[in-house]
């Protein structure tokens, strides 16, 4: 498929949005209609791109860039003498793959989830388009139009987290998440300045060629770390998030997290191992560091919350932590000249952005369906779910298994590859990676163990126990078409989990793209299990423990069944013998994570609790107060607002000057600036 | 020929582990009666409470939900796989490539999350208490099992568990600074997994020490004897991971014939009464911790590992 056919898609999900106008007016059905095309469509991308990367698809060594694998297209439009030039090679594809099959998935949800939408004329025109904006990113040969893609992206997501503009919370989201946005693009267009150099070469072909000096280019990998870093999420950039997910409606939130994200990380990927040229080896490093500590800090933020939604932005930013460690790592290796290993940390990156892509939208799915069923997304007004809404429960908990890395699911696939890949880097010669890599393996294993607890803590106070409020005992099942959306990504994780050999083999031209070589072919591997380096080392097998546990299962409940008891009786509840009916008595979702609070949070975030016991006589409520701490927020943001606030104060004088000074600042402006040129030549 | 070996070793394994767990429990609590100068309950006690318990009609809690009944058997299941991986009596494990050692692990941390919710599905007060503990406790005990995991990849090359039984049989390992520390944490790792004093005390009904006693609260007839019996199986799998890791010996190669495996599996049996007992006399000459003092027991065993990991990052020969 050459690149015409996705730039056609993407013009047709623009060509959508003012149908979404249109169709607002006129009710649910052509709503359904709008959210229907535009699911076609993407899957019709995502199809395309799937054949792209199957086409590309090695049979084993090393790369043999061969004709068609690449296609590129130039349009008058755009910056003149550079117009703007689309591209279609194997990292795009796959991040194609990525976005669109989300997407497709998410338009199938909202055909049914939709029909809850309150203000539709905010979503119709804007979600279209919000899809077009991201195809568009990945497929940009230049900066400019990447940039315009980018920016265009940026806005329709901020129109879309503004649709409930009248709730709590949501206009102050939607107002750092244009700054954040603001600041993130800013650091990109500094980016691709420099990578342009003085003669003004935008397009990605000539950024290729030119390669910048060590110094020059570890400035661009560093705004391209703070640009593309603010979008996906990485600590300190990372405030925005959890305001502006859960602020959108649920089907957008989870284009948001599950999606949007990853294009952030194609942005990463394409400046750091595309067009930077070859790595130096300390680049990783920052990398490695600051994923680490982002995966920990993420999924601790979300161990605080109470929130549902909340809690799944905050479990983002946790994985993208991940994936950039894995990023990070795959620099390293390739810069000290060790390309196999290199191959497997960015297979198990890759391999981890697409399974986040997954869980990730389905979980978010399942929250939309939870709370268009009771209305609430606080835990502590949850509860018992799993009896009213069976089918999104067990579908949640396939999820909430994946995410918490727990075999034979997806999530653990990927994070295993990540675990090989830093057991290898005892070949790196240098003392800096020697120190900083076994502490972000330490750091990785804390955050998927927090990570568990999170998804127990969530699953466990939103679907099992008794009902906390009269909204979640009412609660109805969502509709067929969200059932349906949340099934076959339920399935797609499971399928990812038990054969990771064949997404591997997929991802190995991507891989074998950036950093010239791929990870052995797994095809050939016996019963399809993983075999990142030689047998002897590790392998694993998805399927066959998915097959020895079923058995097991299977083979035990028949047994226990035929030659012991069946025999059940209904009753109360034990509970030491003294069970409470009050629902209130249950654990809350601040109780659940209190232990963990205190062991990682008190001096991390300073959580302090205060209990106030009132003496004897006075009719005085007994108070539990839980005060937690955003150090990042407090440190570096509040300060940073401070003095942005001092400034302009002082600046608010410039207001009110007469003409003559006016004229007088423009002469001297003009007179310095003409200095500048003169000294500068 | 060496197939069907092979299928009988695998198979033979499975139900080792599955007979053998009941007596080890049953041992540990005998030695640990004689310690403090009782007889104790026999020997076989275990699997008498296991057969009364099967045979019991299951009362089951108004609110228990789907997820509540299948549990225990995914629990079991699971366990059970991760304790026929990893070698006992001999190394020729047929399937011993389907998971190593991270996989063990996590597969181990699948059963924990399935007994958490469990705990959490009846919407008790005590159901929750056990199961945000045991979470808390698993935060630190899974990145410590970790790194210990990490150190002996990096020494062995490998992340099989056969394999490296094999290596450290084979050539001379010898004694090593980072193996030392890895297996203390191993060592700590396995108490407070097991749930074994000075963590949580297996024998208790006590409401403000329990850890899985809460989650299991709700459980009765098979259901329990399902989960007990899975926590046998564990307490074996961590006392089998440290024989086969830190004392190969005895281990029959893969491939070998019937009498080196009969040796094999008496040393194993050695090997499972001297861990026993030391337990056992660990457990009697400690005191259980406060809750919040078990950050501080597990935060060493991280500690350890991570430094373990650390000197083999910086050091081939530590």
């Amino acid at each position: 498929m050459p690149v015409d056919f996705f730039l056609e898609c993407a013009l047709g999900l623009l060509a959508l949005a003012p149908a979404g106008i249109w169709a607002a007016r006129r009710g649910t059905t052509a709503g359904a209609a709008v959210y229907g095309i535009a699911g076609l469509v993407t899957v019709g991308a995502a199809a395309a791109a799937l054949g792209h990367l199957v086409s590309g698809h090695l049979v084993s060594g090393p790369l043999v860039s061969g004709p068609g694998t690449v296609s590129t297209l130039r349009l008058p439009i755009g910056l003149p003498w550079t117009g703007a030039s689309f591209r279609l090679d194997a990292l795009s594809a796959l991040f194609l793959v990525i976005v669109d099959l989300g997407a497709a998935v998410a338009c199938l949800y909202s055909v049914g989830y939709g029909r809850h939408e309150a203000a539709p004329g905010r979503v119709l025109p804007f979600f279209p388009a919000f899809l077009a904006a991201m195809n568009l990113v990945i497929l940009a040969d230049d900066a400019f139009s990447f940039l315009a893609s980018w920016e265009f992206m940026s806005l329709t997501s901020w129109a879309l987290v503004l649709a409930h503009h009248r709730e709590a919370g949501t206009a102050t989201a939607g107002y750092v998440y244009l700054l954040m946005a603001s600041f993130g693009t800013l650091c990109l267009l500094l980016a691709f300045g420099l990578l342009a150099g003085p003669d003004g070469a935008y397009s990605f072909a000539a950024i290729r060629t030119a390669h910048p000096t060590p110094p020059l280019a570890a400035l661009v990998l560093g705004l391209a770390l703070l640009g593309a870093g603010s979008k996906a999420g990485l600590v300190p950039l990372h405030v925005w998030l959890p305001l502006a997910h859960p602020a959108a409606p649920s089907h957008v939130s989870a284009l948001m997290s599950g999606i949007m994200t990853k294009v952030a990380i194609y942005g990463f990927i394409r400046i750091a191992f595309d067009l930077l040229g070859p790595p130096i080896w300390w680049w990783g490093l920052p990398i490695v560091a600051l994923g680490s500590v982002t995966a920990v800090l993420g999924v601790l933020y979300a161990l605080m919350q109470e929130d549902v939604k909340r809690i799944l932005a905050y479990s983002t930013i946790e994985n993208i932590g991940i994936v950039f460690v894995g990023l990070g790592l795959a620099l390293c290796f390739s810069a000290n000249g060790l390309p196999a290993a290199a191959a497997l940390a960015l297979t198990a990156a890759l391999f981890h952005a697409f399974n986040h892509s997954l869980f990730k939208n389905l979980l978010f799915l399942g929250a939309g369906a939870v709370l268009g069923a009771t209305g609430e997304r606080g835990l502590d007004r949850l509860g018992g779910l799993i009896h009213r809404m069976k089918a999104t429960a067990l579908l949640f908990l396939t999820g909430a298994m994946a995410i918490s890395a727990l075999p034979p699911l997806n999530g653990f696939a990927s994070e295993w590859l990540l675990f090989q890949s830093v057991l290898l880097s005892p070949q790196m010669p240098e003392w800096g990676a020697k120190l900083l890599v076994p502490a972000a393996g330490a750091l990785l294993a804390l955050s998927a163990a927090l990570a568990a607890a999170c998804f127990v803590r969530l699953f466990g106070l939103a679907f099992l126990g008794r009902p906390r409020g009269l909204a979640a005992e009412t609660a109805r099942e969502t509709d067929r078409w969200s059932l349906a959306a949340m099934a076959l990504l339920a399935l797609l994780c499971l399928l990812a989990g038990i054969l990771p050999g064949l997404v591997v083999d997929h991802l190995s031209p991507v891989v074998a793209g950036l950093v010239g070589r791929a990870m052995p072919n797994q095809a050939a591997a016996p019963w399809l299990s993983l075999i990142p380096i030689a047998e002897s080392r590790s392998s694993y097998n998805g399927l066959l423990v998915l097959l020895f546990i079923a058995a097991s299962a299977m083979l035990t409940a028949f047994a226990v069944h035929r030659l012991a008891s069946r025999a059940i009786r209904r009753g109360p509840a034990w509970d030491c013998g003294f069970p409470n009916a009050d629902p209130a008595t249950q654990y809350s979702a601040g109780g659940f994570s209190q232990p963990i609070a205190r062991v990682f949070a008190g001096s991390l975030f300073g959580a302090r609790e205060q209990v106030r016991m009132p003496p004897p006589g006075e009719l005085a409520p007994a108070r539990l107060d839980r005060v937690v701490h955003d150090p990042v927020w407090e440190r570096i943001y509040e300060p940073v607002a401070g003095v942005v606030d001092q400034l302009a104060a002082r600046m608010n004088r410039l207001q009110f000057l007469t003409i003559r000074r006016y004229l007088g600042l423009v002469f001297l402006a003009l007179v310095a600036l003409l200095l500048v040129l003169a000294l500068w030549q | 020929m060496a197939v069907i070996l092979d299928f009988l070793v695998q198979g033979t394994q499975m139900l080792v582990v599955l007979l053998l767990s009941p007596l080890l429990v049953g041992f540990v609590r005998k030695v640990k009666a004689r310690l403090l100068r009782r007889r104790g309950p026999s020997l076989i006690q275990p699997y008498r409470d296991l057969l009364r318990l099967l045979r019991k009609e299951v009362v089951l809690a108004q609110n228990a939900s789907w997820l509540f009944r299948t549990a225990p058997y995914l629990m079991f299941a699971a366990t059970w796989v991760a304790a026929a991986l990893v070698p006992t009596f001999g190394t020729g494990l047929m399937f011993s490539w389907t998971a190593d050692l991270i996989a063990i692990a996590a597969l181990l941390g699948s059963a924990r999350f399935f007994l958490a919710l469990a705990g959490l599905d009846v919407g008790t007060s005590f159901g929750g208490l056990g199961a945000s503990r045991e979470m808390m406790v698993a935060t630190l005990a899974e990145p410590a099992m970790l790194m210990m995991i990490f150190t002996l990849a990096l020494i062995a090359g490998t992340t099989q568990l056969s394999t490296m039984a094999d290596l450290m049989l084979s050539s001379g390992v010898g004694v090593r600074v980072s193996l030392g520390l890895a297996l203390v944490a191993l060592v700590l790792v396995a108490l407070a997994e097991n749930g074994r004093i000075p963590v949580d005390n297996p024998a208790t009904h006590l409401e403000l020490t329990m850890i899985h006693e809460a989650m299991v609260l709700e459980y009765s007839g098979r259901h329990l004897a399902l989960v007990e019996l899975a926590r046998h199986l564990k307490l074996l799998l961590h006392i089998s991971l440290i024989a086969c890791v830190f004392v190969p010996w005895g281990l029959a190669a893969p491939g070998a014939g019937l009498v080196p495996h009969l040796v094999g599996f008496g040393a194993y049996l050695g090997k499972l009464a001297l861990g026993g007992f030391l337990l056992a006399f660990f457990e009697t000459s400690i005191a259980k911790m406060r809750i919040f003092r078990v950050p501080d027991f597990l935060g060493a065993a991280l500690m350890l590992g991570l430094l373990a990991t650390l000197l083999r990052f910086v050091s081939a020969g530590m």
